[in-house]
Parts: structure tokens; sequence; C-alpha cells
């Protein structure tokens, strides 16, 4: 009756493998790497770029241990931190050619050391949490109501520009707190105003103002509210991307967190106000007209000077345009910026939408500078760019579009930077971590400690106490810490300080069902069983107690996964992970070594699970004993 | 090996009344701290800027305080932390300084002081942060303890139900007690602790609980308490064994975690140990006066004991 069907030892040695393959990584430690990935959107990193760095180390002599390439960066692997160094420098010199418009970043990075072949199973090293690493970490949290006065305000004069063509005579428009009051002498009126709004801007509710007199009060529709903020988070968050690359972060995560929260993490970064200064930095669009004049032209094709009263930009593909310092319209009047396609020619474009008084200078401006460019540039940190300088084709209002010879992806590109200029809202930051790389290893050293500690002193005790029913459970509560690790590791789950406590307390408790096991064994012995049938009802009749003991536990962790932030998440993830391999490993695991060891053995006489205490029946014995002794 | 020799059933039930005032007071005690002292909570619930910095040297804590305080910072704290080199620094909330300007003019202070420090650590939290934290914390609270009962209620019975979740929330009270009278930090750590111990020391109840329905139907003689009583002797080795068991893990944390981990291994310290004696003494006594009878738990099983054909009437003197 102790045997396992082959299926079930099948299902052991799988899953033994996969836990043996998948925590592999962990024990090989990690490498000086040098990371390459793209600095702005524009660059591409790919395949080309790995031969690229390959070549670039070739000539400078350096020996790389391994150069990958894994979508979104290459990666090369260097034997120790002076090779990589001098790599780092050998690729920032053949890759940025201009050390203040870098396309690239060149980052120093730690990599896994394990082989090629492990990185191709996805087996990699556990993702170790920001106190475990070191690194920055902030939590930003976006100003919504900034975000949506501001495209109230915006709206408030698409309002007024659009009752003026309508020809409807208001009393005046205001945005008072979340909504745009309009005036007017007469119900006519107001009805004429209402109407226009309906017609023009959908995204708006209109209602007649309850207290009487002839106001309008036009509010956003829900779900245009939900659309401004998605937008302004989102449009922040890409901000934030395009910042921290210029930090040269190896591995930075920036995620929305709620609806209005932002989360930056930038492992190894140790310069917290230059991180802090960076990412508040305010950027600026303007749009300018070229100059067209000779001398403009001769400055462009470089056989001139720049002529007084204009600036030389460069474009994103490196050519020069000369502009002049007038400025037509700035950024705070662009309201959007979508890819699409022109209808006719079916080519890509970007449409454009300013405000409405940004709108109307567009008109005058480009009435009088037919055919000529006009150039996009963004400030940023004081230096300009300029995004794109499409010619001017007919007369523009408050919605235009820049189009011709794009491709799909510059098309969006171009919308994104042109979104992504400036933040759509101010952001707080709400919450700040910075850890310091000695601390960070500490903090494994501690975590790593405890857990082995721990568990030897748990092994020792389950192996003299049980014998070896105590080594069964010891082994499968090695099989356990294996499991545990392999998870992790599979699912690429953030391990933090809290997370390594919750792995030594899963062990602590998991040993519960072993011990319940054991001690049932030992129950059925004392009541005279045979020592198969004790092993079997043993394991039967803990097993429903193993059972309700867990699920209660789980129901805790779920309820620290749920609402847990920051490090209890850590904590419940691991400990919810724990309670579930110990179940497999616990009871499944060790019944069948259990079985393996005694299940064949037909005429098995006695176990060795310790010693089997039996109360003698004779009642002189029973009268003086009573209490443990 | 064989530490717990036991002959017959250990009438725990008997001392019930007295140990049930013992909880009671010592409940009461850890309610009254919680209220006149409070919990000393961290800076993740209360909002503020902590920096932990290290010198080279041991640190002269009334430099640093004193550094500090020249910067027109009210309510500071300046600690040891772990050992006589580190120096933990807690800073509370300011209007109109943000987080960054507060750490970068303390340690700019501090290097100008004495250059050999090195910031280790910063954290600052939001005070809105800290507010919702309290709350996710209430609601964690709330779920597990409601989804506890549930179980409990759905696998054996209602009695049994609040039975184990006064007995574990006496434990997460006295817990709290504990921070509270030491005026030990509550951090999120410590949070998690709590919680977990709320699941784990149900456990033991379920063990118990478990017991006691299977005594139940063997035994049809016995009274409720001696089925309690015999229920509670034949698990006690297991309680106390997978107990220390854990708590060897805790106490592993406790000696080689370190600073970080020290309040979260002492939450789990305090909950293990009150724990066992809360599933022993509390929970199996609150069902015993909530009046748990056979028929609760064994379908059909209170009409049978008076059968006079029942089989197994003579079997049990």
């Amino acid at each position: 009756m102790n045997r396992y069907p082959l299926w079930k030892y099948a299902i052991i040695l799988v899953a033994l493998l996969v836990a043996v393959l998948y925590t592999l990584p962990n024990l090989f430690g990690e490498a000086p790497a040098v990371q390459v990935s793209a600095a702005k959107v524009t660059t591409k990193v790919d395949a080309g770029t790995q031969a690229r760095v390959e070549e670039v180390l070739k000539a400078a002599g350096v020996a790389s241990d391994q150069v990958t390439f894994d979508g979104n960066s290459v990666r090369a692997r260097f034997a120790n931190t002076d090779t990589q160094l001098k790599a780092k420098d050998a690729i920032e010199h053949a890759l940025i050619p201009d050390a203040s418009d870098p396309g690239y970043i060149v980052a120093l990075n730690l990599v896994s050391r394990s082989p090629a072949w492990l990185t191709a199973l996805h087996a990699k090293p556990m993702y170790l949490g920001l106190d475990l690493r070191g690194g920055v970490h902030f939590m930003l949290e976006v100003d919504m109501r900034a975000a949506i006065t501001k495209r109230l305000d915006s709206l408030a004069s698409d309002i007024r520009v659009a009752l003026r063509e309508k020809d409807v005579r208001h009393g005046g428009i205001s945005r008072e707190g979340n909504s745009i009051e309009i005036r007017a002498r007469d119900a006519a009126t107001l009805e004429a105003a209402r109407n226009v709004i309906s017609d023009r801007l959908p995204e708006l509710q209109v209602a007649e103002s309850t207290s009487g007199d002839s106001r309008l009060i036009a509010t956003f529709k829900p779900e245009a509210l939900k659309k401004v903020q998605d937008q302004a988070i989102k449009q922040n968050i890409t901000t934030l991307h395009n910042r921290v690359n210029e930090l040269g972060v190896a591995e930075p995560v920036i995620q929305q967190q709620g609806a209005d929260r932002v989360v930056v993490q930038l492992p190894g970064v140790q310069d917290t106000a230059k991180a802090k200064d960076i990412l508040g930095r305010t950027a600026t669009l303007e749009m300018r007209l070229v100059d067209e004049s000779a001398e403009g032209h001769a400055a462009e094709s470089g056989t001139g000077p720049v002529p007084f009263g204009d600036e030389k930009f460069l474009l994103r593909d490196g050519r020069p345009v000369i502009v002049k310092r007038d400025v037509i319209i700035s950024g705070d009047a662009l309201t959007d910026a979508q890819p699409g396609f022109d209808q006719q020619t079916q080519q890509p474009k970007v449409d454009l939408t300013v405000d409405a008084k940004g709108g109307r200078i567009m008109r005058d401006v480009s009435r009088e500078n037919l055919k000529k460019r006009m150039a996009i540039v963004l400030f940023e940190k004081g230096k300009g760019e300029a995004l794109t300088a499409p010619v001017i084709q007919g007369e523009l209002g408050n919605r235009f579009q820049i189009s011709g010879s794009m491709t799909v992806t510059e098309a969006n590109d171009l919308a994104l930077l042109l979104r992504a200029g400036s933040l759509a809202a101010p952001m707080e930051i709400i919450e700040e971590r910075t850890i310091g790389p000695s601390l960070g290893a500490d903090n494994i050293a501690k975590g790593f400690n405890s857990v082995t500690w721990g568990f030897l002193a748990i092994v020792a005790f389950m192996c003299i106490y049980y014998m070896m029913f105590g080594v069964f459970s010891s082994l499968a509560l090695g099989f356990n810490l294996l499991l545990l690790v392999a998870i992790l590791s599979m699912l690429q789950a953030t391990l933090t300080l809290p997370g390594m406590a919750a792995m030594a307390l899963a062990l602590g408790m998991a040993i519960d069902s072993n011990v319940l096991i054991n001690e049932r064994i030992r129950e059925e012995l004392r009541g005279g069983a045979s020592p198969q049938a004790a092993i079997h009802s043993g394991y039967d009749r803990a097993w429903a107690t193993i059972l309700d003991s867990n699920v209660t536990t789980l129901i805790a962790g779920l309820a620290l996964l749920a609402f847990g932030s920051g490090p209890i998440r850590g904590f419940a993830v691991v400990h919810v992970i724990g309670i579930l391999t110990s179940m497999f490993s616990a009871v499944f695991f060790s019944r069948g070594l259990v079985n393996l060891w005694y299940g064949r053995q037909k005429r098995l006489k006695s176990v060795s699970i310790g010693t089997v205490w039996k109360p003698d029946g004779t009642g002189s014995e029973l009268a003086n004993s009573g209490g443990a002794n | 090996m064989e530490f717990f020799k036991i002959r017959r059933d250990i009438p725990f039930m008997r001392h019930a009344l007295v140990l049930n005032i013992v909880s009671l007071i010592t409940f009461i005690l850890a309610v009254f701290f919680l209220v006149t002292r409070g919990l000393h909570l961290s800076v993740e619930f209360t909002g503020g800027t902590v920096m932990e910095v290290a010198y080279s040297q041991p640190a002269q804590l009334e430099q640093v305080r004193d550094v500090v305080s020249k910067l027109g910072y009210a309510d500071v704290q300046v600690q040891n932390f772990g050992t006589s080199r580190d120096v933990i620094i807690r800073l509370p909330v300011q209007k109109g300084v943000t987080s960054g300007q507060q750490s970068e003019q303390v340690i700019q202070a501090l290097k100008a002081a004495s250059p050999d420090v090195e910031l280790r650590r910063t954290e600052f939290v939001g005070p809105q942060v800290g507010q919702e934290l309290a709350t996710d914390g209430l609601k964690a609270l709330a779920f597990v303890v409601v989804g506890i009962m549930i179980y409990l209620a759905f696998r054996f019975e209602w009695k049994f139900a609040v039975a184990g979740i006064i007995a574990n929330l006496h434990d997460v009270v006295i817990i709290l007690g504990f921070f509270a009278f030491f005026q030990w930090e509550f951090s999120l750590a410590v949070l998690a602790a709590v919680l977990a111990v709320l699941g784990y020391s149900v456990n033991e109840s379920v063990v118990i609980f478990d017991r006691i329905r299977e005594a139940f139907r063997r035994y049809r003689k016995m009274s409720t308490v001696q089925i309690i009583d015999h229920a509670i002797t034949s698990t006690i080795s297991r309680t106390i064994i997978t107990h220390a068991s854990t708590q060897t893990m805790v106490l592993s944390m406790l000696l080689f975690g370190g600073e970080t981990l020290h309040n979260f291994a002492l939450a789990l310290t305090i909950g293990i140990c009150f724990g066992i004696y809360s599933s022993v003494f509390v929970a199996a006594a609150i069902a015993m006066w909530l009046g748990v009878k056979r028929e609760d738990l064994v379908k059909g099983g209170g009409r049978k004991d008076h059968d006079p054909a029942d089989p197994n009437a003579g079997a049990v003197v």
C-alpha cells in the first residue's frame, strides 16, 4: 500500500530537475558587464548594434566573455572590472561621437555568470530588490487637479473661439474650479451656446445653472475626465523615461501605480540629488520659423556664419537648421499630438492640436509664410534640439498636421516626443528610498545567514529526533527551498530582505507538516499498527490537518498580497509561494521518499522513526506518572 | 528520542478558568498600554525622513544631534543602529522643504562636521502614503479575520470559528501590547509579521480542533471536557516541536538578520510563544464555554449515543 505508481515518481523527478535547473543560475554569481541601450526613441538597438559592439571590442583589444542581445539592449560580459571599464570607454568612444548628444546609453551593469545554455532556457537568477542591490526608489504623485485645470483652461478658450465663429454673443466665459461657466443675456443665446459646445467639444457635458440666472456649466464627461487623467500620467511616464535614459542606468523601472502614481527605481544610482534634479526638470517646446533667406541657407549648408537674430539647431538626424529667434507659439499651447495616416496620400502623419489662442497665431503666421519651413524645437537643460522642420503647405488652424517623408515609426516617435517634451502635470515625490551598495551586500549576507543557520538547526534536530524519517523530512525541506528559489527565479519576482525573511519563515512553517506526519506515524505505531499500515494511515490522517492549517495561513498570505505594498508585498509573494511549495514537498515528495525506502519491503518489521514510546499497561506505573518526563 | 512520555490525558481544561482570567488580564494590560502609550510607528506610517549614516569611528551621538538641530529641525531622533558606528536619524515632515533637500542638507552638515560619514540609506515617506498604509493594514487585518472565520465555520462549526479567531486576535493584541509597552518601532515589516502570526497560530487551533472532531467520532462515551483534554494531550508533542522549529528559524533571524529584521523576528517570537498558549488554553477553552457538543461536529452522532445496540457502547470505560 505504500507504493507510488511510476507516474508519481516521474512527477517528482521532473519537478526536481526543473527546480535544480532554475535554481542553478543563482549559484553562478554575477560578472561585470557593459550594457548598451537606446538613449533616444529614434535610435534603435538591434543585432547590428551587437555586431558593432563586438567589432569595437576587438579593435580595442578587450576580451569579452560573451556579447548578447536581449531585445532591448546589448550586454557584453567581462572577466573583471578593469576590462569592464576599459570596454566601457572604448564602446562609448565608438558609439557616441558627440558626448553632448548621446544616442546610446552605455552603462556599467552586473549580469549573471551563468552559461549561455541556461540563459537560453530563460533560467535567470532571482531579481534582487533595491534593498539588496542598492539604488534609489522614488514614488511620484501626479497632480491630477493641475492636469485637469490645465486642460479646462485650454477648453475655455476653445469655447470662446467657437462661440465667436458662430456669432453667439456670450456674456463671459471663465473656469470655476473643475467646470467652465458660460454666461449669456437670454435663454435663446444660452441654447445656441449649448448647441455649439455639444457640437464642437464632445468631451464636455453642459448643464444649465441651477441657481436661476442664465448660466451654463460645462464639465468633463466622466470618460473624458478619465482620458485626461490617463493621458496625463502616460505623458509623464514617457517624459520620465526620456529623462532617466540620460542618467545611464542599466535597468531602470518606471511603472504606473494606481491611478495617479509613478514608481521610479534606479538600481545602482547613488547620487540622489542628481537623479531628482533630472527627474524634476522642466522642458519646453517652441515653434519657430526657419530662416529661408540666402544667408540662412548659406549658414545651413555650412558655407556662411549664422545670421544675426538666428540660432542654429541640429535636427535629430544631425542636419543643421537655422531658425529665427522669434517664438511663434510655445509648448504650453500644444494640447495634443497623435500619429495617423493621411486620408488622401495614405502617408503617415502627425496630427497636432493647439489651443484657440495658438490656433489664431498659427493661422496668421502660416498665411504669411506659405512654403516656408517651421521648426519645432525642444529645450531641455537649456539645450535646444530641433525635432522636425516641415514646410508649411497651407493656412493652418488650431488643428494641423505634419506629413511627408516619414515612416510609421518616425511618425509615432515624433508624436511621442511632442507630447512628452514636457510634463502634463507637475509631480511630487511622496516616497523616496536610497540604499547604499554596501548596505545591500550586508542585507544579502544577513538574509542568507538567517536562512542557512535556521535550516541547518532544523535539519540537525529532525535527523536526531526522528532518525530516518527526520532525514526524509530534511530532504523534503531542502527540496522545498530549492523549489521556492526556482519558482522565484522563474517568475522573476523581486526578492527583498523581507522576502528572505519570508523564505526563512516558510521553511520554519513547512517543517510543521512533516512533524505532523511523523508524530502521527509514531502514534499509529504506539497504537500497535504494523509499520506499513502506520506509514499509510499516518500520511492519510495528517493530510486533512495539513490542508486545513495551510489554507488558514494562505488566507493571511493573500491578504498581505492584496493590501500590502512595498516591503509587505515582497514578504507576501515569498510567503504564499512558500506555502504552496511546502504542501508539495512535505507531503507528496517526502511520501515518495518513504515509499521508495520502505514501500518495497513486504515484511517490514520496524521503521526508523526514533523512539516509539509505549506506556506500560501496569497499574503501578500509571499511578506515579501523569505528565511528561 | 521522545520528549513527551505522557501516559494519561492531561486535564488542561480543569485549569481553564484560571488561565482564561490570566489571559484576560494580559489582554486588558495590552489594550491599556496600547491606549496610554500608543505604538511607536515607523516613518512608513507617520511620514518623514529616515537617514542611516555610517562613521568609520564610533559615532558621537551628541555631536550628530547638535549638527542636525542647528539646521532648525525640532523633534529629531538620533540613535545608534545596530553598531556604535551606525547612526539612524529621524526627521519629521516639514512643510516647504522637500525630502531631497532635507537629506541633502543634513548629510552636508554632517560631512562638514566630520568628513568620514557615509550615507547608507535614506527613506522619505510623504504623509499621504503613511495614512494609506495604515488603512491598508487595517483592511488586511479585517480580511484575514473574516477569511479565517468563514473557512473555520465552513470546515468545522461557528463556535470553533469564534473561538479560533478570539484566541488569535488575543495574540495579535498582546504582540501590539508588547510593542506599545517597550516602545519598539512598529514598521511595515512588523505588520507583516503580525498578520503572518495570525495565519500561523490559527494553524495551531485548527490542528487541535481537528483532533477534537476526530475524538468526538471515535470516543463516543467521553464528555466534551475529556475529549478536549484528549485532543490537546495527543497533539501537545507536535505543537511544541513545530513551534520550536519555527522558533529556531526566527531565532536565527534574530541573531543573524541584523537590525532591519530584528523587530520582525521579535514580533514573530512573541506571536509564536503566545500562539502555543492561546491555541491550547484559550481557543479550546472558549469553544468549551461556547458549549461545543458532539452533535455539532458529528452528524447523527448524538442519537447513536443513547443507542443500547451501539457496538462501541462497551468499548470505552
